[in-house]
């Protein structure tokens, strides 16, 4: 069985040509100096900058695209076999045998993220001048998001894990500060704080992985990996896929680590657009995906790829139905149409192509209505409540129209972007066969259905019906240097499913790197009939219950189901029983013995002794004697441990 | 090899019977008339410092005294095995002990400017 | 009776050779604390500062200057030859022995500037250390605006035991370096200018635990003379590999050896001194254990357990795991509900000693590269961390309680800033220091078949990162508190300490190469017998 799924793919994979990039791909580093130095500029130069800061801090991601798409380019004059190609920086880390080099690897895979990266990148930066226009801190804004495009790219570009997990932690670092932007909310500060937190847990499993790598490999680049994974056997196969897995969890806030997602939406609206929609929370499927030939040796590890993929699809779209902050449903949106992608990633080459598909129409189409609800919420005066909206179509009705194409590729409507890309996911987890591909195809298949409800829910309580708008609010569309990115974003949304995945354009681009999926079995199938009809019962339930009825503006009380949603499905009680309370019991525990246990240890012994407890207490001056008792106990096993060895 | 340890286990052993013998002889021949002073620290015979119940404080000048007494005592110490080998350590064994010496002598400076071998 | 015959014959002396040249790194800095006694004995007070610090800093640039010229000495390394034996066989002198001893002077440099700074109107030290607290003789050295400045020879003193003590090539000359080393750090410890209570109370539980761990030390010695009749490093390796005497004396003799050895790292379960002395004394002094201490001990621990237990590695790795692991644990568990920022310094520093023993674990050269050059960054990144927390100030003097440090970001953001940046080197964030030593340690230890280690050194870390992140939060993100500490303008001294720390944290992490590669090409050929 994984002979036959993983021959294909293994060739391709460990066929990966090492050639040396020339002419104009020897300067894609530049894409990450470009951000990279703005950010520098930005955060360094105080605020002698603020005047011009906005401006650099729009011009260097877009130089970055401008590079990427030239390294694109280039890329596409090469034969397919030899678009691989590697960027020599310099020499990283060199300890004993072990060397690693600063390299980057310009492949389809690579270059598909740097162009979404920097594209989308550069349209949110734009937005964000006019979203932040009214903060002080905006040049420091600016400042976090330059440097969060630089660490992207160096994620996505890198050739080996180590790099990567350099990149990684950068992403890390900046959505934590962009998350704690608004520090002077306590909220805002404690969700920064949650998202580090979680994270580590995720890293921790990464980087567990990359030692793994080296005790196996010897090396952690992706050429040295993949072309020895065969040779490590299954078991150590299931280890890294298990431990990848933890941490593509924690980044692409996948169950059961997806709790710090909706928290994070504490951060401007820009930042919730690009980071935590359009990129780095898709960093756990490219991480998967670039581990191909890891995931193909191990069934075990593909198999928890997918249950958590279609678990999270379900969780977050369950949440999303239930919340009435307009960011938050978007978030739980979020998390659902990552876990499609999670799902796709774990079918192994027949869905890779499909998850990275996937995510770069989501990229757009989910950045547009991120964008949509900061211009609403910039204009109603940062209320995030969906029962405090109505009615904007009207006064807004560019951003109305955005969000509407972008409603209709999220849901799936042909022709727009998400029918290209999530039926084929549905249809690869169908075709994955048995009960196991039943089950998993039809969790995707629901979820369409009720992605289709609450998107509806969100776009009907936002632009129609009655107007429920605080007394002070006085929306009007917003500035252009707003709409014309949510325009472009639009345009994408409606149109990049149908241009990548007709005549298996990308299909074909992708697959050297990826392998091929089975041929699709033409555009319309019982299965898309089926997903069809849901989606439209879905909407059409949403319509029921929110487009004739009126909605009060405050929440109605509700059964239990909906207020498990609205509670994010009990994920920080979880959190807290399983994790925090033991965590905080045991460092309890530790410095309790720290503190009293020795000496707890000396009085009760003192008082066994026969009531010399009293005296005892008499000549303690002070912690010296329990200190030096702990060090005795200490010594007598040390050397006790030594001479068992011997026996 | 252990026994060439043998005489000095015996002086030990010689040792603590003397000091047991002295003590149990005087505790039971000699006479008991206490008197204040006798039930006083020993001081080198001068006043005893007065001091809190209980242990407390030393006059820290004892201290000093005593550091600058191991100070020379050393240095004589030293100074012996060299007179010794004087002969066939030669040049390089001057040179070592006037090093030795000066070191020394620094610290000495360092006590004498320094107040410490003024006793109050 | 031939051997006492033979001892009295005083015509067979003959004069030992010493190698001036090659220990002279060494005798320039115990040259530079002797002529601190001359100067505190015949310079007028006013002055004695000034003519201290041309004497510390020019001795240690000096001790910097010989050290290069000797390591870059042809002959030394003729060969493939790993160094020299020298001064009859009691000091060595080869590559990692003078990456140490070259770390050290440079970490010193930078404590001295600390030690040093007295822009804040006055220095961190005591005006007469041995006035009773609160006594009127306290008050009237306080208000003559005195200061110990002793603590400059006291200080190179302790620099030269410490460079002394990895290149120790015999127990005993271990034991000496040991004891000078620690001496004038019991004295410096309570010389605290403030909190004096506190400050007395860390050097007297610092003296009596040093010299506790010393007898083991002692002790040790005399179990490992017993089984090979010899102090020598390589001649108990020699004994131990053709099993002489009894298995008992030479294991016994390694723990009590290691007690000591792990008693100057702060290794669990030798740690209790740690944060109490850490916290009670002056930070310039904590920020100087915390860095040369740190790897002067290690680098004496390398020395012993490569070179004269080099052949039993698999009969103390057991035992080195356990302490390793408890030591990764607990310094980060506990240092988790701390409430002091230089007692939480002082559990991060014991963690971190325990992610060094993890290369140490591996007894490998690629082990012993790691943990030099995870110890040469990590004490700069800790000397930068103390002298940002000798910034920050209300009128009783150091604000340590970090409740004090809310908001300190909305105050003084670049202070914060560089702080920040110092504790992320410490949780090993990518592209400062801390994660190229941490990854340097750890990757050794895989490579040395250590990976459980590893998988809970990682796990360590992780912990570890909430912490500092804790700290960072409440910078950052939490309301000043309204009584507040002032952040003091820095000094010059202060201010260089912490842009070497910073620049050190930033460029090792960028562009690890070139000092990975010497601490490499310095281990190349493990230590010399």
């Amino acid at each position: 069985m994984t002979g036959t799924l993983a021959g294909l793919p293994m060739r391709a994979a460990s066929a990966l040509p090492t050639l040396a990039a020339v002419g104009v791909q020897r300067t894609a580093w530049l894409m990450l100096v470009f951000p990279l130095a703005g950010a520098l500029v930005l955060l360094l130069g105080g605020r002698r900058t603020n005047r011009f800061g906005h401006v650099v801090g729009v011009a260097m991601p877009f130089a970055s695209f401008v590079v990427a798409v030239i390294t694109f380019v280039a890329m596409l004059g090469y034969p397919a076999s030899q678009r691989a190609r590697d960027v020599h920086m310099f020499t990283w880390i060199s300890v004993g045998g072990f060397h690693v080099d600063a390299g980057l690897l310009v492949d389809q895979l690579s270059i598909s993220f740097a162009l979404l990266i920097t594209g989308v990148g550069s349209l949110i930066h734009l937005f964000a001048v006019g979203y932040m226009s009214h903060d002080p801190d905006r040049r420091r804004f600016f400042g976090y998001m330059n440097l969060f495009v630089a660490a992207m790219l160096l994620l996505v570009l890198a050739d080996n894990y180590l790099l990567m997990y350099a990149g990684w932690e950068g992403v890390g670092l900046a959505s934590y500060l962009l998350i704690g932007f608004w520090q002077y909310k306590p909220s805002a500060a404690a969700a920064a704080k949650k998202a580090f937190v979680v994270n580590r847990v995720g890293v921790a499993g990464f980087s567990v992985a990359i030692m793994l790598m080296f005790a196996t490999f010897g090396t952690v680049t992706y050429t040295g990996v993949f072309g020895q994974a065969s040779s490590a056997g299954r078991g150590t196969a299931t280890a890294l896929g298990l431990l990848l897995l933890l941490g593509a969890c924690a980044k692409s806030a996948q169950v059961p680590l997806q709790s710090w997602l909706l928290d994070a939406m504490e951060g401007p609206t820009p930042v919730s657009a690009l980071i935590h929609a359009a990129t780095m929370v898709t960093a756990g499927v490219y991480l998967i995906v670039r581990s191909a030939p890891i995931f193909n040796l191990s069934m075990t590890a593909r198999l928890a790829v997918t249950v958590v993929g279609a678990v999270t699809l379900l969780f977050g779209a369950i949440i999303g139905c239930a919340k009435d902050d307009i960011k938050k449903a978007l978030a739980g949106s979020t998390m659902s149409q990552i876990g499609y992608m999670v799902l796709a990633a774990g079918l192994g080459p027949a869905g890779y192509v499909f998850a990275i598909a996937h995510l770069i129409v989501h990229g757009f189409f989910k950045a547009g209505l991120f964008l949509g609800a900061g211009a609403v919420k910039h204009e109603m005066n940062d209320e995030v409540d969906m029962r405090r909206f109505g009615g904007l179509r009207v006064v807004m009705p560019i951003t109305a129209a955005t969000f509407t194409i972008g409603w209709l590729a999220i849901i799936g409507v042909w022709p727009f972007s998400g029918f290209f890309t999530k039926d084929p996911i549905i249809a690869a987890a169908f075709a994955k066969g048995g009960i196991s591909g039943a089950l998993l195809g039809s969790a995707a298949m629901i979820g369409a259905g009720i992605t289709a409800f609450y998107m509806t829910r969100v776009l009907l309580m936002t632009f129609t019906g009655h107007r429920r708008w605080e007394p002070d609010a006085h929306p009007h569309e917003v500035p252009p240097v707003m709409t014309s990115p949510m325009i472009v974003l639009a345009i994408g949304a409606a149109g990049a499913g149908a241009f990548l995945m007709l005549g298996n354009r990308f299909v074909d681009f992708l697959s050297p790197v990826t392998g091929a999926p089975p041929a699709s079995r033409g555009l319309i199938t019982p299965v898309s009939g089926a997903t069809l009809a849901l989606v439209v019962l879905g909407a059409v339930i949403a319509w029921a219950m929110y487009g004739r009825r009126e909605i009060p503006v405050t929440a109605p009380a509700a059964r239990f189901p909906v207020v498990a949603a609205r509670k994010d499905l009990y994920g920080d009680a979880v959190n807290e029983a399983v994790f925090m309370r033991p965590g905080q019991w045991l460092t309890r525990l530790s410095v309790y013995f720290d503190n009293r246990g020795v000496d707890g240890l000396v009085n009760t012994l003192a008082a066994t002794v026969g009531g010399s407890s009293g005296r005892l207490r008499r000549v303690q001056t002070g912690f010296v004697r329990s200190y030096a008792l702990s060090m005795l106990v200490g010594a007598v096993l040390l050397v006790g441990v030594l001479l068992l060895v011997r026996i | 090899m252990l026994t060439l340890y043998v005489p000095i286990l015996m002086l030990a052993a010689l040792a603590a019977l003397f000091a047991g013998f002295s003590l149990v002889m005087g505790a039971l021949a000699g006479p008991k008339r206490w008197n204040r002073a006798k039930l006083q620290a020993y001081e080198s015979g001068i006043e005893p410092t007065p001091q809190p119940s209980g242990g407390g404080r030393f006059p820290v000048k004892y201290y000093l005294t005593a550091m600058l007494f191991i100070l020379f005592d050393i240095e004589i110490i030293f100074l012996y095995p060299w007179a010794v080998t004087f002969r066939s350590l030669g040049v390089f064994g001057l040179v070592e002990m006037v090093l030795f010496i000066v070191t020394v002598l620094v610290a000495y400076a360092y006590v004498w400017r320094r107040g410490g071998l003024e006793w109050d | 009776m031939t051997s006492l015959s033979g001892a009295l014959a005083a015509a067979t002396i003959t004069p030992p050779h010493i190698e001036y040249g090659q220990l002279s790194p060494l005798l320039v800095v115990f040259g530079a604390a002797v002529a601190g006694v001359l100067v505190e004995a015949f310079v007028p007070r006013e002055r004695r500062r000034a003519f201290h610090l041309v004497i510390a800093l020019g001795g240690l640039v000096a001790a910097f200057a010989l050290i290069i010229s000797v390591a870059a000495t042809p002959s030394l390394f003729a060969h493939g030859s790993p160094g020299h034996v020298v001064a009859m066989g009691a000091v060595g002198v080869d590559g990692p022995t003078l990456f140490i001893q070259g770390t050290i002077v440079v970490l010193a440099f930078v404590s001295v500037l600390l030690i040093a700074e007295s822009s804040h109107g006055v220095s961190p030290f005591a005006a007469q250390a041995a006035a009773v607290p609160g006594s009127a003789e306290e008050r009237e050295g306080l208000l003559r605006g005195i200061s110990h400045t002793e603590v400059y020879p006291l200080t190179l003193f302790a620099v030269g035991g410490m460079m002394l003590f990895p290149a120790a090539n015999d127990l005993l000359t271990m034991f000496v370096a040991l004891e000078v080393l620690s001496l004038p750090l019991y004295l410096l410890c309570g010389l605290a200018r403030r909190r004096r209570l506190i400050s007395q109370e860390a050097a007297m539980k610092y003296f009596l635990l040093g010299a506790f761990s010393s007898a083991f030390f002692l002790f040790g010695v005399a179990m490992l003379y017993g089984y090979s009749g010899s102090v020598s490093l390589s001649a108990i390796a020699a004994a131990a590999a053709t099993n002489v005497s009894s298995a008992t004396l030479l294991y016994a003799g390694i723990a009590l050896v290691g007690i000591g050895l792990l008693f100057k790292i702060g290794a669990v379960p030798f740690q209790s001194w740690k944060p109490d002395v850490y916290q009670g004394a002056p930070t310039a002094v904590t920020a100087l254990m915390a860095s040369c201490t740190v790897v002067s001990a290690f680098g004496g621990l390398l020395r012993v357990f490569y070179v004269a237990f080099g052949q039993l590695t698999w009969d103390w790795r057991p035992a080195m795991w356990g302490v390793a692991i408890l030591t990764m644990l607990a310094g980060a568990i506990i240092a988790i509900t701390q409430t002091d920022v230089k007692r939480m310094l002082a559990y991060s520093s014991i963690a971190h000693g325990g992610f060094v023993l993890t290369a140490v674990v591996a007894a490998t050269a690629a082990g012993l590269s790691a943990s030099l050059f995870y110890l040469a960054v990590y004490g700069l990144t800790t000397i930068g961390a103390f002298a940002v927390v000798t910034l920050v100030r209300d009128p009783a003097g150091e604000a340590n309680h970090l409740s004090k440090w809310a908001g300190l970001g909305k105050r003084s953001p670049w202070l914060a800033g560089v702080f920040a940046f110092f504790l992320l080197a410490f949780a090993g964030i990518p592209l400062t220091s801390g994660f190229a030593g941490k990854f340097a340690v750890f990757q050794a230890a895989a490579a040395g078949g250590a990976l459980p280690l590893v998988i809970i050194g990682v796990l360590a870390s992780a912990v570890a990162a909430f912490f500092y992140v804790r700290v960072i939060v409440l910078m950052f993100f939490s309301d000043p508190a309204p009584d507040g500490p002032t952040v003091v303008t820095p000094g010059l001294f202060t201010g260089a300490a912490v842009a070497v720390g910073a620049a050190a944290t930033l460029v090792f992490g960028i562009a690890p190469e070139p000092l990975l590669a010497l601490a490499s090409h310095a281990a190349a050929h493990l230590f010399v017998r």
